[in-house]
């Protein structure tokens, strides 16, 4: 038998790796050139986005940046000797870019006739002859600017962990000054729809300790709504038009447009789901049987609905559940669809999450002596919401997409413009300019949302389970 | 012969068990639908008893002492922890588990809480108690059980052993006149087992009520001052630790032990 002893005398010093396995060589040795097939893929996938990308650049970069109409971007993309099958026009872009973002939301002609010395005839013609382009956006929408600037403000500090605490006020009135900016009309409309939220917090607050929490809840919507129903609209009107009064030239839903048509609905849409759906994903796991039904129910009807349906309901169908004369405006009830249909995903979404809990963590938090709502509060959800933050943000990103729906009820949403554009004698034929534009819009937004999500998961990461 | 727990002496000074009664346990039955999981269960458990409950896998060990703090109903009799009836009555039940501390076999901490955090989660919303005062009785309770170092990380950054202290110092911020463990050491490697038995003997020799269950016959020899026996769903048995183990009466408790201490 050979001799197995073996002891090593002296340490191996460390050595450099062999440089063909490192840095960006050895990158793409191991992930692009590893064997035959594997390089001759990467060839021919190279050479397939090599030619997409420039058969896109020679449609794209074309002069036509200033052009008035179809036929003279033709016009210009013949001049240039482009041989392509056809080139880009962006003149429609440079045409239509503020009606794209903002619709047919009136511009404030008294504020740019202020600032420019035209008058506010002449603004309302042609403002772009009169005030730079961009001033024309700034100022003459300031308000939907302004709504759009209070939205962030508001939402930094749910966002972002090192924002002033302060700005919870903004994040607390935002949404009733935004719809006071976006609508006009008297200040005290929103104020005191701002009261009902207010009187159902008290109702809540003063129940809770004496009734229980099942009860506070519930008279905590109870309140408000009586509240809206009955009592907030006379409340307005007794100070509207007093001194103590602010009031805007007021808007009418139809004029309503755009990419911030899309934005409106969507926040709607994903700041109301989020909260609706966790109370639906709570309620499918109730014990009692009701509450448990209707949850179901709810998910499934609207699941299994398509969008479009719902949307038409929301158009057509509701005013028959109204009691005659009511003005339900139409944006309101689009909203509220699209946050149902968006909720009841959100509510699947969220009961996978809780699912993937191991029933330790109720079982502590029931042995800690925490009741229901506050097990939820600070044990459940914040780990049943951190698993589910990829499907939450997809749900988000689906649901701001699908806000493009509307224009098939006729709102001018920004495909809806695009119809209305082509409409036009001057743009009549247009297709790919406007969808790209549109696209570009919407895929800053999406993977804006997408990016957070994956820094929120990064940041909340406390160690392997 | 099991391994002792510990080398040392018991410090037996304050493990005084007195006549006050803390866990009173009256023909409780429980069945999870037909399966009749505990039968006709009586034991009374007095201030500062240590009581270690054994038994082979499916006795219903866990499940008797998860029905004194709720996590499971009974069906039939009355538990009456620190003389508060268990019903459905919900003002009873957050009552008692604020009085009973729970430690798990996988420990059940909140991975999404510093262990800091951990520890004063209810003291704060349960208690009502301020926070910078739920703080120090946390970092009181860490150094105890020797990681108040630990503090700030998170659950998931601590081996098995340090997690299962820091469970017991969670339940110990709530100043439980009880402490109820489920196998707290048997998720453990052999090292780790060590030292989160010598928190729970430390614990015991502060004159804890402790009931037990557990595998660890050194540590049922050692602090425990009665041991019982169960088997499907049944108290067997139950006698002082050293009667118990040198003078088992049942066959089947002879064929337990005979199992587990590998004679
Ligand atoms: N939720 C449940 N539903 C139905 N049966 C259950 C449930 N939980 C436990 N059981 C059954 O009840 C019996 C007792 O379970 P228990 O967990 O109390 O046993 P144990 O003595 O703690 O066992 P182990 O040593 O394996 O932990 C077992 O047969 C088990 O299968
Ligand atoms: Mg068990």
């Amino acid at each position: 038998m050979s001799n197995i002893e073996f002891v090593r005398t002296e340490m191996l010093p460390e050595k450099e790796p062999p440089a063909s396995t490192v840095g960006p060589i050895g990158w793409m040795r191991e992930n692009l050139f590893n064997g035959i097939w594997n390089s001759i893929i990467t060839v021919l996938f190279v050479l397939a986005i090599v030619w997409t990308v420039l058969s896109l650049l020679g449609w794209g970069i074309q002069p036509t940046w200033n052009a008035k109409s179809l036929s003279e971007c033709r016009e210009i993309i013949a001049a240039t000797g482009y041989t392509g099958h056809s080139g880009a026009c962006w003149g429609v872009i440079n045409d239509r870019w503020l009606q794209l973002l903002y619709g047919f939301y009136p511009l404030d002609a008294n504020l740019l006739s202020a600032v420019s010395g035209a008058s506010a005839a002449e603004i309302l013609a042609d403002p772009r002859a009169h005030v730079a382009t961009p001033i024309v956006m700034i100022l003459g929408y300031w308000r939907l600017n302004l709504a759009i600037i209070l939205l962030f403000v508001g939402l930094a500090p749910v966002l972002i962990e090192r924002a002033p605490r302060k700005l919870l006020i903004v994040t607390v009135l935002f949404p009733f000054i935004d719809v006071w900016l976006m609508w006009g009309g008297s200040i005290w409309g929103p104020a005191m729809a701002f009261v009902g939220f207010v009187l159902g917090y008290f109702a809540f607050k003063i129940l809770a300790p004496i009734a229980g929490t099942l009860i506070a809840v519930i008279m905590s919507a109870v309140v408000p709504i009586i509240w809206w129903l009955f009592l907030s609209g006379s409340a307005a009107s007794i100070f509207a038009g007093s001194p103590i009064d602010l009031t805007l030239e007021p808007v009418s839903s139809r004029q309503f447009g755009g990419f911030f048509l899309s934005i409106s609905i969507g926040v709607v849409a994903i700041l109301g789901s989020l909260p609706l759906g966790i109370v639906l994903a709570l309620g499918r796991q109730s014990d009692l049987f009701i509450v448990k039904a209707l949850c179901v129910g709810f998910i499934e009807f609207i699941r299994g609905v398509p969008l479009i349906t719902l949307l038409f309901v929301a158009n057509n169908l509701l005013n028959i559940f109204m009691p005659p004369g009511t003005n339900f405006d139409v944006i309101l009830r689009v909203m509220i669809m699209v946050t149902l249909f968006a909720a009841a995903y959100m509510a699947e979404v969220v009961r996978g999450g809780l699912a993937a809990l191991p029933k330790g963590q109720y079982e502590a938090a029931d042995a800690l002596g925490l009741d229901y709502w506050k097990a939820q509060r600070l044990i459940i959800m914040p780990q049943a919401l951190k698993i589910s933050i990829p499907g939450i943000v997809s749900t988000f990103i689906g649901v701001f997409k699908d806000t493009t729906l509307v224009s098939i009820i006729s709102l001018m949403d920004p495909i809806g413009l695009s119809n209305a554009i082509r409409a036009n004698q001057e743009w009549n034929g247009i297709v790919w300019e406007l969808y790209a534009f549109i696209a570009l819009l919407f895929f800053v937004v999406c993977f804006s949302m997408s990016r957070y999500s994956m820094f929120l998961e990064r940041k909340l990461q406390t160690g392997h389970k | 012969m099991s391994e002792l727990a510990t080398a040392r002496e018991i410090d037996r000074s304050k493990m005084k068990v007195s006549d006050e009664v803390a866990i009173q346990i009256n023909n409780m039955n429980k069945w999870y639908g037909t399966f009749h999981v505990l039968r006709d269960i009586n034991l009374t458990v007095n201030q500062g008893e240590r009581i270690v409950i054994a038994g082979p896998s499916g006795s219903g060990k866990s499940t008797l002492i998860r029905c004194i703090n709720r996590l499971e109903e009974h069906q039939q009799g009355d538990i009456i922890v620190d003389g508060t009836e268990l019903t459905s009555d919900l003002k009873n039940i957050d009552k008692i588990r604020r009085e009973v501390g729970m430690c798990f076999q996988h420990f059940n901490l909140f991975p999404h809480l510093t262990i800091l955090e951990n520890c004063t989660l209810a003291p704060i919303w349960v208690r009502k108690t301020p926070r910078k005062e739920a703080e120090e009785t946390a970092m009181h309770f860490l150094e105890k059980v020797k990681i108040p170092e630990q503090a700030n990380k998170y659950p998931g950054q601590l081996s098995g052993g340090q997690q299962q202290r820091v469970a017991i110092a969670r339940s110990l911020c709530m100043k439980p006149r009880i402490m109820l463990f489920d196998e707290p050491t048997s998720a453990l490697d052999p090292e780790m087992i060590k030292e989160v038995l010598d928190t729970m003997i430390e614990l015991a020799e502060e004159g804890m009520t402790m009931l037990c269950v557990t595998h660890e016959m050194g540590f049922a020899r050692q602090v425990a001052n009665r041991v019982i026996f169960m088997d499907a769903g049944q108290i067997v048995e139950q006698n002082e630790p050293e009667e118990f183990f040198n003078n088992p009466k049942s066959e089947r408790t002879k064929l337990f032990l005979s199992q587990i201490l590998g004679h």
